[in-house]
Formats: structure tokens, sequence, C-alpha cells
């Protein structure tokens, strides 16, 4: 290895190295996330297609109420808090759902940066951190989806609107494919953060065991960062394309 | 010290790969981690599909060719599908058509083609012992495995298989009112698809990894063998297109069981409104053939670089403009994400922007004409062995050409009017995409035969086997030309009702005959290779003496390719002919220093600092 020409060693692209100083693995994980982006993408160019299809509500937001005629105004929908019933918060609630996730990315780093110390107690605390916030995610998340379906007894509705809450083929906000879509949408994503906080786990589990360390290195710990970092990434996606647009 | 890093990775994570305790038959065999097998067992696999997707489109062309024929003989076979009066049920027509398109894009020239040789060329041809992760390998062959028995056990549905067409375009597709194959031979065809899509993606990631991490000491970029970078180029373009037809299928999924309209809207059956509202079927078109357009390059990709390859081994020649046939992958790779629309020309498309998707599609002929030209100037005046492997491979220029050129016009968004949806479409991509591929998936067998078993395959059926599929192929598709300009629509049960186009009767019995003809002419090839899997004649080491790696390994390499060390690299694929060198090729193996008499002035300061070392 160490006898290779003064041409060949220059040049890092020219075999026997690995050209971009990344394991396989961590490798395969980027292309993965490449490929995710891609399904990400799609669902939000649907997204966008399916919304621009509907005409939008005209008039002020006071006037605004729920109706099959128009696309619903996001914050009109989710301003619901819990133990806060009747209290018009809008967008309150998934701003810090937001904010947990976004915490959450901070503490995996600091989870990584632990690893390429090799501080096995920094990375048990931050990995659990980590998981916490997912899970806190996950939680928030499920109160958000139980009071959309459910429905908001306090919203005003237009007349003829009479159905409250909301399923996968109708509900009380707008035309039907308003909720199908944010079922999907924040469902996909939803199931990726499950998926990530099982894989934190079982990184987490196997640094508490020592296993990490003993294969000398915590590079596990920098590859699932980088789907938890990828999926607080699309989060911000999919939040400002159903929350704020 | 990157190269430190890159020794403490392979301790790391390739200890199991050099060991060589005996495995038992199942780790051998069947849950296999070697590349090798992994290659054999897709190449198998896909050999399977492409009976029953072949076996399928001479059923269909039975009834296209001979409709007043009575088909009873048939009912052993296909039970309840052939009616009380001897036809083949109309709705099971469209299955057949679907099933066929499916397996034979999907199963055969994508899996059978790509999964075949990507495992068992990458590895081999840059120098690394196995590919980066051997266990997503066997996971990859395995999803593709589960797929396709979920795929067959649909056959056997009481309502059929999907018939919606292999792109399974909504609403059709969506409402299982429609027609019987949208039931539950759907859902089992997106079941089938998913699993599908993750064997894919595991491959695919896989092979890039392998190629950027892996090359042996010396194999640059640039002196990769065009399979590779073919190769390369594919796994990319599934990277990026396949998870987009996983969210238009899951879409779609929902829009068939849970009740959403993402692609469904007012829609009436039997005058009946349902309740689907909102959604837009030519979403589901675009979702499709952003994946769709970049699938048949897929297809083709492979085929190309197993093409350069066998092409410039036998025509003793170094391949012409080696850089312009890597730009030019590249260029249609680019290109083929941004021309997805010029399949949806007449769905309403704004005629502005159909303009743009043809002046998108027509720069394609660029790069591929490039490519046809370089394999022209290649062969030109080379010193051709006319081995099955290159026969079969100048076959596949020969239709990359003659297909290619009806895609300009079918490229032409005016044009596309009066020809979209004929068989002047159906002949365009069974030449250019479907012949072709399946041209260079032959060539590579008959070309990486030894490789892979040890045994050469006979050449004197294995060029009988050339001259009738070649003839066959073209017996078939060339008349499909005429048919489609006269406007015989495709996926059509019947068409003895129109009058108009009663004179083409016999064209149409005399392509079924063809096509039934050079199906039964596969048969040779499969006697040919399993017979020769077990008593062909012994390979030599070298027996077509090419240049690159693989040809170095053992008559039949074990898990790890090389028993010593991994070979260096020294040069390109392609020093055939080398003026001055004492044989027709040079290996990749051999050091510049080793043939001063051969080597080019740029060339003679690399052997120096080679030769300090």
């Amino acid at each position: 290895m160490a006898h290779s020409t003064a041409i060949e060693s220059n040049n890092i692209w020219g075999g026997g190295v690995a050209p971009m100083k990344a394991s396989y693995g961590k490798l395969m994980m980027w292309f993965f996330l490449l490929s995710d982006a891609f399904t990400f993408s799609a669902l939000l160019i649907t997204y966008g297609l399916i919304r621009y299809s509907h005409p939008a509500f005209e008039g002020t937001i006071d006037e605004f109420a729920f109706s099959q005629e128009y696309w619903p105004i996001p914050e009109m929908v989710f301003e619901g808090f819990p133990f806060l019933h009747g209290i018009h918060l809008p967008l309150v609630f998934v701003g810090l759902m937001t904010f947990i996730l976004i915490l959450s990315s901070v503490t995996m780093v600091l989870a990584v940066e632990a690893g390429q110390r090799m501080d096995r107690k920094g990375v048990e605390k931050w990995m659990l951190w980590t998981i916490l916030g997912g899970l806190t995610f996950l939680g928030c998340q499920a109160w958000e989806w139980t009071h959309f379906i459910v429905g908001a007894d306090t919203a005003n509705n237009a007349a003829g609107n009479t159905f409250m809450g909301a399923n996968l083929s109708m509900n009380q906000y707008g035309p039907p494919n308003f909720a199908a879509l944010f079922f999907f949408i924040t469902g996909f994503h939803g199931f990726h953060v499950f998926t990530g906080v099982v894989l934190n786990f079982i990184i987490f589990y196997q640094a508490v065991v020592g296993k990490l360390e003993r294969t000398g290195h915590y590079e596990m710990v920098e590859k699932v960062g980088l789907y938890w970092h990828f999926v607080d990434l699309v989060w911000v996606f999919v939040f400002t394309f159903f929350y704020l647009i | 010290m990157s190269v430190a890093d890159i020794q403490i990775e392979k301790d790391l994570h390739h200890d199991g790969h050099d060991d060589h305790h005996e495995q038992s038959f199942i780790s051998k065999y069947i849950f296999s981690t070697d590349h090798k097998t992994i290659a054999k067992q897709f190449l198998i696999t896909g050999i399977f599909w492409a009976l029953i997707g072949g076996g399928l489109s001479v059923i269909f062309r039975l009834q296209l060719g001979f409709p007043d024929m009575e088909l009873y003989w048939l009912k052993p076979l296909l039970g309840k599908w052939i009616t009380a009066e001897g036809k083949i049920d109309s709705e099971f027509y469209l299955a057949l058509v679907t099933m066929h398109g499916t397996i034979m894009v999907f199963f055969v020239l994508t899996a059978g083609l790509s999964g075949t040789f990507a495992n068992f060329l990458i590895p081999l041809q840059i120098g690394a012992r196995d590919m980066a992760s051997g266990f997503m390998n066997m996971l990859s062959y395995w999803f593709f495995f589960v797929s396709g028995v979920i795929m067959f056990i649909s056959f056997f549905l009481e309502t059929g298989p999907a018939s919606g067409g292999w792109t399974v375009y909504p609403p059709l597709s969506a409402l299982p009112q429609a027609i019987q194959g949208s039931g539950a031979g759907m859902t089992m065809w997106l079941v089938s698809m998913v699993f599908f899509i993750a064997s894919t993606l595991l491959g695919g990631i896989n092979y890039i990894t392998t190629i950027i991490n892996m090359r042996t000491e010396g194999m640059s970029f640039t002196r990769l063998p065009l399979t590779v970078w073919a190769l390369f180029l594919t796994a990319i373009l599934g990277l990026l297109s396949f998870p987009v037809l996983v969210a238009a299928a899951l879409l779609l999924v929902f829009d068939r069981s849970f009740g959403t309209s993402f692609y469904l809207s007012d829609i009436y059956i039997g005058g009946e409104a349902l309740p689907h509202i909102g959604g837009s079927p030519i979403l589901y078109q675009h979702l499709f053939w952003f994946l769709g357009h970049p699938e048949v390059y897929i297809v083709i990709l492979p085929a190309l670089g197993i093409t350069s390859e066998i092409i410039s081994t036998n025509s003793r020649k170094p391949i012409f403009g080696y850089r312009a046939m890597i730009g030019s992958m590249l260029a249609i790779g680019f290109l083929s994400f941004i021309v997805w629309a010029h399949h949806m020309f007449v769905t309403g498309l704004n005629p502005f922007l159909g303009s743009i998707f043809m002046f998108l599609t027509l720069i394609i002929a660029v790069p591929s004409a490039v490519k046809a030209f370089n394999y022209i100037t290649t062969l030109w005046r080379g010193n051709i062995k006319f081995t099955t492997a290159m026969l079969f491979s100048i076959g596949l220029v020969s239709f990359f050409i003659s297909g290619g050129l009806t895609g300009i016009f079918l490229g032409n968004s005016a044009l596309d009017i009066n020809l979209h949806d004929t068989y002047f479409v159906v002949a365009h991509f069974h030449l250019v995409m479907g012949s072709a591929a399946f041209f260079g998936m032959l060539a590579g067998v008959y070309h990486w035969f030894p490789k892979m078993f040890g045994r050469m395959m006979d050449e004197r059926l294995g060029s009988i086997h050339f001259w009738l599929t070649f003839v066959g192929v073209y017996l078939v598709f060339f008349p499909l030309h005429y048919i489609g300009i006269a406007g015989f629509p495709r996926r059509y049960y019947s068409f003895t009702s129109f009058d108009a186009f009663q004179t083409f009767t016999d064209l149409n019995s005399f392509v079924s005959i063809a096509a039934a003809l050079t199906f039964f002419a596969q048969f040779i090839f499969l006697f040919n290779f399993f017979y020769s899997i077990f008593a062909g004649r012994k390979a030599s080491l070298n027996p077509w003496k090419s240049n690159t790696l693989e040809w170095t390994t053992p008559r039949l390499p074990g898990h790890g390719n090389w028993p010593g060390a991994i070979p260096k690299v020294f040069r390109w694929a392609y020093d055939y002919s080398k003026p001055g060198a004492k044989d027709d090729f040079i290996p990749q193996t051999v050091p510049l220093s080793e043939t001063p008499e051969s080597n080019l002035p740029n060339e003679v300061e690399e052997a120096k600092a080679e030769a300090k070392k």
C-alpha cells in the first residue's frame, strides 16, 4: 500500500483508497438518503399539484370558515393545544413539535461528537436524549392527529358542512384531499421518525452493553445520526408546505 | 493517510472473506453472500421470467394473428381464460399484455440484466474481493425472489393478474369495478413492486458504493472498463428514479384501498358517481414516467456497456472514443430525467411544454449517435472475431440504430398525435430497448459464461441461435411499424371488426408466426446454456484474450476471487493491438515498465515513475 507511485498517491480517485474518506457503510447511508429525498420530493410535489388545483380562500382571515369549496388556511386548522380548549393558538403546538425535533438533532450531534472522542458515557447520555426527543415528537404527532381526526367543535363551519373531524375520504376542514395528504405525508414522515427511534434505540443499546466500544469506533452512531438529521430536515420541508404556505 | 484508513476498513469489515472454510449447501448456493453466486441466481431467475414473459407474448400474438383460431388446446394451461368459443378471454388478453410488459421490463431486463452483470462484473472488473456488503446483496436477490413469487401467484387468482397495462394508469388500475384485473391482481402487483423496488435499491446502493470505494490500486475512473461505467450510471439512475415510483405506488395503494382520491376525480360507473373528488390521474402519469423514462435507460445502459467491452475485445482494437463513450452515457443519464413528459404529449399537456420536452428528447439523439458511431468506428478495420457474443453485440448495435431512428419520429409532439399508442410505438421500443437490451444480456452470457461456470458454450449452436433470433426479431418488429402507421392501436383485443384493418390480417399472421418461431429458437440457447454448465468444453483462463481483471482469476474463482493478493492495475482496459506490442492484447495488470516497446510518448514518463519504486 505504501509504495504507490507519486502520480497515483496524488490522485485520490486512482483506486486502492476510499476517495471520499468515508467507509462504505456511511456512503451507503448517504445514497439511501439521496434516494429517500426523491420519495419525499415526489410526495411534496404531489401535495403542491393537488393544492393548486383547488381554489384558495378569498377574503380576510376573520371571515374564514371551513368549507368544501376551497383549500383551508392551515393556521385556522392547526390551532389547538393540549389542555387549552377553545383558545385560538395558531401553529403554536406544531411549532413546539418542530422545536423538539430540531433539539433532538442537536443532541444527536453531541452524541456523534462524544463517539468521536470514544466517550461511552457521553454517547449513552446524548443518544438517550435523542430517543426521548423522537418519542416526544411522535407523542405530539399522535395528539395532533387525534385532534385533527376528532374535529374542532369550536370551529367556524360554513353552511352545509356537517361532517366533524377528518378521515381519509372526507373532512370538515376543506376538500377531502387536504386531510388525505395530511395523513399520508405526515404519516410517511412519522413512520421515518419511528424507524429512526428504533434505530437509535438499537445503537443506544449497543453502546450501553459496550459492543460499540469493543469494535473500537462509534461509526454506527454517525450513520444513524445521518439518518436522524435527514428526517429532521425533511420535517422542515413538510412543515413549510403544510403549515406555512 | 487515506491508504491507512481504508486498510483499517478492510480489517474491520472483510475479515470474513479471506478464509476459505467449507460452506454448507445452503450458505453456498441458496443464501450465499458471494457476488458470483448471487449473479447466477439473478441470471437463472431472469431466464425463468424471460420464458414466462416470452410465452405470454406468443399466446396473445395467437389472438392477434389468428383471431378465428380455436384455442381449446390451450385449455389445460389457461383453464377458464379460454372461453366456450375457444377464444382467449378478452380481459385476460389485457392481463397477458400487462404481465408481459411488467415481467420483461422489471424482472428480465432490470433484475435479470443489471442484477446479473452488476453483481458478477463489478467486483471482478474493479479488483475487489466482493461487494461492499455481501449481506445486502443477498437481501437484494431474495427481495427480488419474493417479488417474483407474489407476481407469479397473482396468475392463479380467480380474477386474474393485473390487467391495466404495465404502466398501471389510474383510474383503470384504481377501480376494481373497471376491470377484473384491478382487484386482487392489482393489489398483488403493487405489493410485488414494493419488494422489487426494495431489491433494486439494496442492489444499487451496493453497486455504487463498491465502485467508489473498492477499486483496486491503479483502477482510476478513467481506467474502468465501460461495463463498470455503464453499471455505475445504471445504479445511480435506479437510485434516483425508483423512489419516485415508491411514492406513486403508495399513493395508488391508498386510492385503491383506503378511500383517498389522489388520482381520482369525477368518475361515473354505470351512471353512478363515485365519491372520489379532487385528484388527478395525470399526476400519476407524471410520477410514473419520472421513473419510467430513466427505467428504459436502466434497461439499455448495461447492455451498451457490455457491448462496448465485447466489441472492443473481439475487434482486437481499443474502444473508439473511450471518454466520449463515458460522456455520452453521462449525458443520456442526465437527459433521461428531464424528458418524461414525451410519454404524455396527448394527455392535454400544454403544447408549449410539449415542445420543450420534444426539444430535450431529440437532444438524446446526439449522445446515442455518439455511441452508435463509436461502435461502428471500433469495428472499422478491426481484426473481427465473430464469436457468438460478438454477433449479439453487433445485433444490439443494429437494433439500437434502427429502433433509435423511429424514436426521432415519436419524440416529435406533433407526429405523436398520430403515432401514440399504436404498434409504431410497440415496434420502436421493442427494437431499441427490448431487443437491444435482450441482445446485450445474451451477449454478456455468451461472453462471461466461461468465467461464470468455467466451461465454454457451444459456438455453433450459439451462431444458429443468433441468426434465428436476429432475423426473427426484425421479422416481428419491422412489419409492426407499418401496422402502426396504419393506425392499429396497441393493447386492443381484436381488429376484425374494423374494415380499415382487414388488409393487414396477413401481415399480422406473419408477425405472429415469426414471433412464435423466434420464441422457440430460444430453446436452442436454453439447451446450450444448461448443457454447457455441466458438460461444456472446459474454458481456458482467458478464452477471449481480454484485458480486464476478471480473466486474471482462476478458472473457477472462489469466494474472494483471487487466491493471492488483489492484482494492481497499470493501464486502461483497451490496450488491444497496440503498435509495437508482441501480443495483440496487454492485460490491465501488466506494468508499463514491462512494455517499453509499445508505450506511447505520454506513457514513457509514467513507466519511469513506476519502475523507480
